[in-house]
């Protein structure tokens, strides 16, 4: 099989990623969208290992996870601080740093 | 029609599927679950790719893990937190779906052009080493040793920033019990508040309970969710005012 | 030892200056004391040169190399000669009399301290210009002496008149000092050196045309300092600073700075008949005009300021003549140095008496009450106008004898100034100490202590006898020879009919001067009705008038106009600028409107843009 399927896969779910990241409102859903982004950006890898035959694009996927999951524990920190003090999930509040 | 192909292509489907059940879900839990959905199909895929390790990983650390850890923050801030899907920002959506399908289709243009005939297949430098998991320790704890210590650093700093962020300072001294009593005495309710949902529809914790004649009881509900209305369906209660 | 001379004073400068109040109690004792060991080190000096054979007779003192740049170098030295020394002792002999007089006649400043701190100053500076060895190092003293002037004039700055007449002094002089910065750089473009010695060595090979521009430029730096035309207005308003610096530095010494740089570049001047000529005209002019100016003023102060610029004059024309006046400008610069000098303290001290009363229209018949003013200004006003054996007479008559022997317009010139001299001065002396007293109520006219009459006697001995000792002991003509090159012989035979007839127009000037303001009262206030002339005369002869219609109003016309153009057309472009520029930005940061999907939004259209740019560039 020819080995662009899974790279036109990956891009495929990074364009929704993105495209969920910039329709939705609720930070939680954004986050997973971003998630999405980079699970998509994993694939690539990982495709990547398969079509050179070896492994450091699996390994780098293996850091993108590490990094993810930081990533998602500080961000969740944030949502939560957020939601505390301002009582609401939606990104579009927080919007006090601006002109 | 390998093997390969049929996984391929059922996961593709799968996944895709997946990614746009995240993107048009309302409720952010059913958004949550078709992230896990793909995420799954996704090491399905890696399965098929040769990366078990990578694959099990996906599964333990992401629809594990990660996917755990937002359920638990949408449980914090309201599991029936959902968007109205009304855009507010003037042209976004409009701008931001053409921008997304230019991007998809450039993307998709430039891998189609530039164009992987063959692929090599991992499993050669998988035997190499005795194993996937093998080949990948060879790499990690040889080539990769410096990234891989920074990442370990990096992990740290991120739980301590969130424990950072997430801890709350307490201000007032702790209340007493005769401090608790008297408070409580003077409330007018000395006996202990209602259990929520008791015979409401649901038993979870953010339905009020509801009184012998029939009216909720928004007293039986914990202080975090004192706003939400108990209704039948609950999917237009927001959290958000 | 010749930099104590310079040393000493500025030492004394320095301790007063810096030392605060705590130096209020003895500092005008000690700034005598610095100027008079610097007159005993000059004197100590002098004995040395004449101790040595005529042409070995200079002292060099190397102290540094102050400038060495590629092919520039000048060093920092001092050169004491013959033509120096005498300056040297003209500077610290008048001036520790004058610092002695100062005692006396400041003796109820506030600010003495401060006043003999700049006196000291002064006197640092002008012995730094007259013993520098090159061109840069005389500027640093010329500057020194113009700043010590600036800051003496307007002494009393609590009057706005002697502050407005400090910074016009200042800025007058600014003119003239382009001039002596511009030969200076010419010298150097020229001789690629700027020493005095270097400078008399290459002229001889230079071209004609740029050893006249250097002469003009230097012209001009004598006409700034030493108040000559078109340059002199500032010297009548110096007169606001204290009478005992009006007798130093605008009499004595500074302004004669201005024929000390001509007399040493003569080697210049020798070589050009261009500049020479300009010299001769511009002393000229000045000397009638000083002298018209003299006329007509009822300032007793600036009656004898306008007497300066005229006998400036005669040493500036004198010196133009070339190697025929010389000599005789630096022996009335001597001679008028003491007499003059003279001439001031006594007026200062006719002040002293009369509650700081400048009018002679309010003063007449105080040669009763100040007898000894009135001998020693009696001597001086001998002296000045020329009559024999006294100084002025020697010096002045060899200049007009010397200007005859060259052109005869401009010995005429001379001969009819020592006439309007004699006229002005006997103007001065018939109303101050002859008719009757005019004197306004509850003043008293007293004669002055000791410590300034004492000042007054020595000088007016030096106006009785300093011409016939430069002349006859000293021999001046044959000292300075060697410096200022050989004086051509003179035709005795004119010298004998011209002194008859310069005595006859001195004494038919004194003797006009005598009928119209002895003879007759002196009315007490200034007539109205007066001829075109006296009016001109009163008014410095139009020179403030000039200076306003021809520079400062263009001046003023010009910056207004660039003011205009200024807020108008510059301010108007950087401002257009800076408000198109926030006008944008106004609406720029419209984009930042904190919502993170807008901004999200942004950087998916920057990645299609980069990819689209990519995909363009390989296809």
């Amino acid at each position: 099989m020819n080995p662009n399927n899974y790279l036109v896969l990956a891009g495929i779910l990074f364009t929704i990623g993105a495209f969920g990241v910039l329709v939705r409102r609720n930070a939680i859903i954004v986050f997973m969208s971003v998630e999405m982004m980079l699970n998509a950006a994993n694939l690539a890898f990982v495709a990547a290992s398969h079509i050179t035959g070896t492994l450091d694009g699996q390994v780098a996927a293996f850091f993108v996870m590490v990094v993810a999951a930081a990533e998602v524990v500080v961000g969740l920190a944030i949502i939560v601080v957020i939601f505390r003090t301002r009582r609401s999930a939606s990104i579009d509040e927080a919007s006090l740093l601006k002109y | 029609m390998t093997g390969e192909v049929v996984i391929f292509w059922v996961t593709a489907i799968f996944s895709v599927i997946g990614a746009v059940g995240l993107v048009i879900s309302r409720k952010a839990v059913h958004s949550a679950l078709w992230v896990a959905f793909t995420m799954i199909n996704l090491a399905v895929l890696y399965f098929s790719l040769g990366g078990a390790f990578l694959g099990t990983t996906q599964i333990v650390v992401y629809t594990g893990a990660v996917m755990m850890l937002f359920l638990f923050v949408l449980m914090i801030v309201g599991v029936d937190s959902s968007d109205s899907l009304i855009e507010t920002i003037k042209g976004q959506r409009l701008v931001g779906t053409i921008l997304a399908f230019a991007f998809g289709a450039l993307l998709t243009s430039a891998i189609t052009t530039t164009g992987f005939s063959a692929a090599a297949g991992v499993a050669v430098a998988n035997d190499a080493n005795g194993g996937n998991i093998e080949g990948l320790a060879q790499l990690i704890f040889g080539r990769y040793l410096l990234a891989f210590e920074v990442t370990s650093a990096l992990l740290i700093t991120a739980a301590l920033g969130a424990m950072v962020l997430a801890h709350n300072e307490r201000w007032t001294p702790r209340k007493t019990q005769a401090q608790l009593q008297r408070e409580r005495t003077l409330a007018g309710h000395p006996t202990p508040l209602p259990s929520p949902g008791v015979l409401a529809l649901h038993n979870s914790v953010d339905t009020p309970a509801l009184l012998p004649d029939g009216s909720p009881s928004q007293e039986s509900l914990p202080r975090i969710f004192k706003s939400v209305e108990q209704s039948d369906d609950s999917t237009n209660n927001e959290v958000t005012s | 030892m010749i930099s104590a001379l310079i040393g000493l004073p500025l030492f004394g400068a320095a301790l007063l200056l810096l030392g605060g109040r705590r130096t209020n109690a003895w500092g005008h004792y000690f700034a005598v004391a610095m100027s008079s060991s610097a007159f005993v080190v000059g004197v100590t000096q002098f004995i040395a040169l004449l101790g040595k054979p005529a042409e070995e007779r200079h002292i060099h003192q190397h102290l540094f190399d102050w400038i060495s740049v590629g092919s520039f170098n000048v060093p920092f030295g001092l050169h004491l000669d013959q033509l120096s020394v005498v300056f040297v002792l003209l500077i610290t002999g008048v001036g520790s009399l004058i610092h002695v007089y100062s005692i006396g006649y400041m003796a109820h400043d506030e600010n003495r301290r401060r006043f003999f701190g700049y006196l000291n100053l002064f006197v640092a500076a002008m012995l730094l210009l007259v013993l520098a060895d090159n061109y840069l190092l005389l500027y640093v003293g010329w500057e020194g002496v113009g700043l010590a002037s600036y800051l003496l004039i307007s002494f009393y700055q609590h009057k706005p008149s002697a502050a407005v007449a400090g910074k016009k002094a200042f800025v007058v002089n600014r003119v003239g000092d382009v001039g002596l910065s511009v030969a200076i750089m010419l010298m150097f473009v020229t001789f690629k050196d700027v020493t005095f010695s270097g400078v008399s060595e290459h002229a001889q090979h230079a071209s004609g045309q740029s050893l006249t521009l250097i002469g003009l430029a230097l012209l001009l730096a004598a006409c700034g300092k030493s108040a000559q035309f078109p340059l002199q207005s500032w010297l009548l308003d110096a007169m606001e600073g204290p009478t005992p610096v009006s007798a130093l530095i605008h009499a004595a010494t500074m302004v004669t700075a201005g024929v000390y740089l001509i007399v040493r570049a003569h080697a210049i001047f020798d070589l050009s008949e261009t500049a020479r000529t300009a010299v001769v005209v511009i002393g000229a002019i000045t000397l009638l005009l000083g002298a018209f100016i003299g006329t007509a003023k009822d300032d007793i102060k600036k009656g004898l300021a306008g007497s300066t610029m005229s006998q400036i004059g005669y040493m500036i024309l004198a010196a133009g003549l070339g190697p025929v006046g010389y000599v005789f400008a630096i022996f009335h610069l001597l001679t008028h140095g003491m007499f003059k000098a003279g001439l001031f303290l006594g007026a200062g001290s006719v002040m002293h008496g009369m509650e700081d009363d400048v009018n002679m229209r309010n003063y007449g018949a105080l040669r009763g009450a100040m007898k000894i003013t009135y001998i020693t200004f009696g001597l001086g006003f001998l002296a000045i106008i020329g009559i024999p054996p006294f100084a002025g007479f020697w010096s002045k008559d060899e200049i007009i004898h010397a200007a005859f022997s060259q052109n005869l317009v401009v010995g005429l010139a001379t001969l009819l100034g020592a006439g309007v001299t004699a006229f002005y001065m006997t103007r001065m002396m018939a109303m101050t100490f002859f008719g009757e007293s005019r004197w306004k109520k509850g003043v008293h006219p007293h004669e002055s202590p000791l410590v300034m009459t004492a000042p007054m006697i020595i000088l007016a001995i030096g106006s009785v006898f300093g011409g016939l000792a430069l002349k006859f002991l000293g021999d001046i003509e044959l000292w300075l020879e060697p410096v200022v090159g050989v004086a051509a012989p003179k035709d005795p035979a004119s010298n004998a009919v011209l002194i008859p007839v310069t005595l006859t127009v001195v004494l038919l000037g004194a003797g006009y001067g005598w009928l119209k303001y002895a003879k007759t009262p002196v009315p007490s206030v200034a007539p109205e009705n007066v001829s075109l002339l006296t009016r001109a005369a009163r008014a410095d002869a139009y020179g403030d008038a000039l200076n306003e219609a021809v520079f400062m109003r263009p001046g003023q016309y010009l910056t207004r106009a660039l003011v205009w153009f200024d807020s108008r057309a510059v301010d108007g472009l950087v401002g257009g600028v800076g408000a198109t520029v926030g006008g944008l930005s106004a609406r720029l940061r419209r984009t930042q409107n904190g919502l993170v999907r807008s901004y999200a939004l942004t950087m998916v259209g920057g990645a299609v843009l980069i990819a689209l740019v990519l995909l363009l560039v390989r296809l």
